[in-house]
């Protein structure tokens, strides 16, 4: 049963990536690399880390796909134009991804496990507790300044955004708070007292 | 049985991918930044495989630091290329030479 899963979960999360590459549609693109990342949170919930698999759905699927999308959709841009230059960069891509393949190929079979890295684990995962509540402890008690470090960078990135894209559009009517604040009410309304059949 | 190596090559494959697609699109920033983002999977998956096989968990910790970082990544990322979008009317990478830097 987990080799079935893994060996579903494997395929789609590579067809995902590579469709996600070669597809012509920017829009199928994103939703090609939604499957990638939702088949490897399978991935992530087999290797039992629930916690990181469940943040990948939220974060990633939820957040920054949505994001992808609407960017995609919001830009009006000639996508047929762009693929045509396709064919021309496939011979070195497949080259350049063929070297890298084989050095990782060739890493691999000469890599082999140390005994001692049993001995060097910085923080063994306990077994009374589960996924979520023992990464919560690590978090909270040892990195709690790589934490906070995130969160200024997360902050770094919202107002980077925000700087970026705001713009203030002239010819429009916009609410003038000065304006509405210092209004005088004693020379904004005036009592006209109308007398019976002479009208002002 | 399921082993470390079967969750690598997973994640060396879809590196290759990565680097493959920042090759095939060479001009489309859109599909660039995808890529980065299937490469920044591919280095989650070794990451909790190992904190998974090796029993530890700082893993998982990285795990999570990565994710929060590519997030702030690909919000800026595509801030830019709206920007850019909006002064130039495309997105092609080859007409980012404006400042002739």
């Amino acid at each position: 049963m987990t080799v079935f899963a893994f060996y579903l979960f494997a395929i789609s999360t590579i067809t995902g990536g590579l469709f996600t590459v070669i597809s012509r549609q920017p829009v199928h693109s994103v939703l090609w690399l939604i499957l990638a990342f939702l088949s490897s949170a399978g991935l992530f919930v087999l290797l039992g880390a629930e916690f990181v698999a469940m943040l990948l759905v939220i974060v990633y699927v939820g957040a920054v796909m949505v994001l992808f999308l609407f960017v995609v959709m919001m830009l009006d841009v000639d996508f047929a134009e762009m693929k045509a230059e396709m064919a021309r960069y496939m011979p070195l891509g497949l080259l350049f991804g063929l070297i890298i393949l084989m050095q990782f190929v060739m890493a691999f079979g000469a890599w082999d496990a140390n005994a001692a890295a049993e001995g060097l684990r910085a923080q063994v995962t306990p077994v009374d507790m589960h996924n979520t509540q023992a990464l919560g402890v690590i978090l909270y008690d040892e990195y709690w300044l790589l934490f906070q470090l995130s969160g200024l960078i997360l902050l770094v990135a919202m107002i980077g955004a925000i700087v970026l894209t705001m713009r203030h559009r002239t010819g429009i009517k916009r609410q003038d708070i000065i304006g509405q604040m210092m209004r005088d009410p004693a020379k904004a309304m005036e009592l006209k007292d109308v007398k019976p059949g002479q009208g002002l | 049985m399921i082993g470390l190596e079967h969750y690598l090559t997973v994640a060396a494959t879809l590196f290759v991918i990565g680097i493959f697609g920042l090759f095939l699109n060479r001009k489309n920033v859109i599909i660039l930044l995808m890529s980065i983002e299937l490469m920044l999977l591919a280095v989650n998956i070794n990451l909790v495989a190992f904190s998974s096989f090796l029993g530890d968990l700082v893993g998982q910790v990285f795990t999570l630091f990565v994710l929060t970082v590519a997030a702030a990544e690909a919000a800026i990322g595509l801030a830019i290329l709206v920007v850019f979008f909006r002064n130039r009317g495309t997105i092609d990478v080859e007409d980012v030479n404006v400042m002739k830097g």
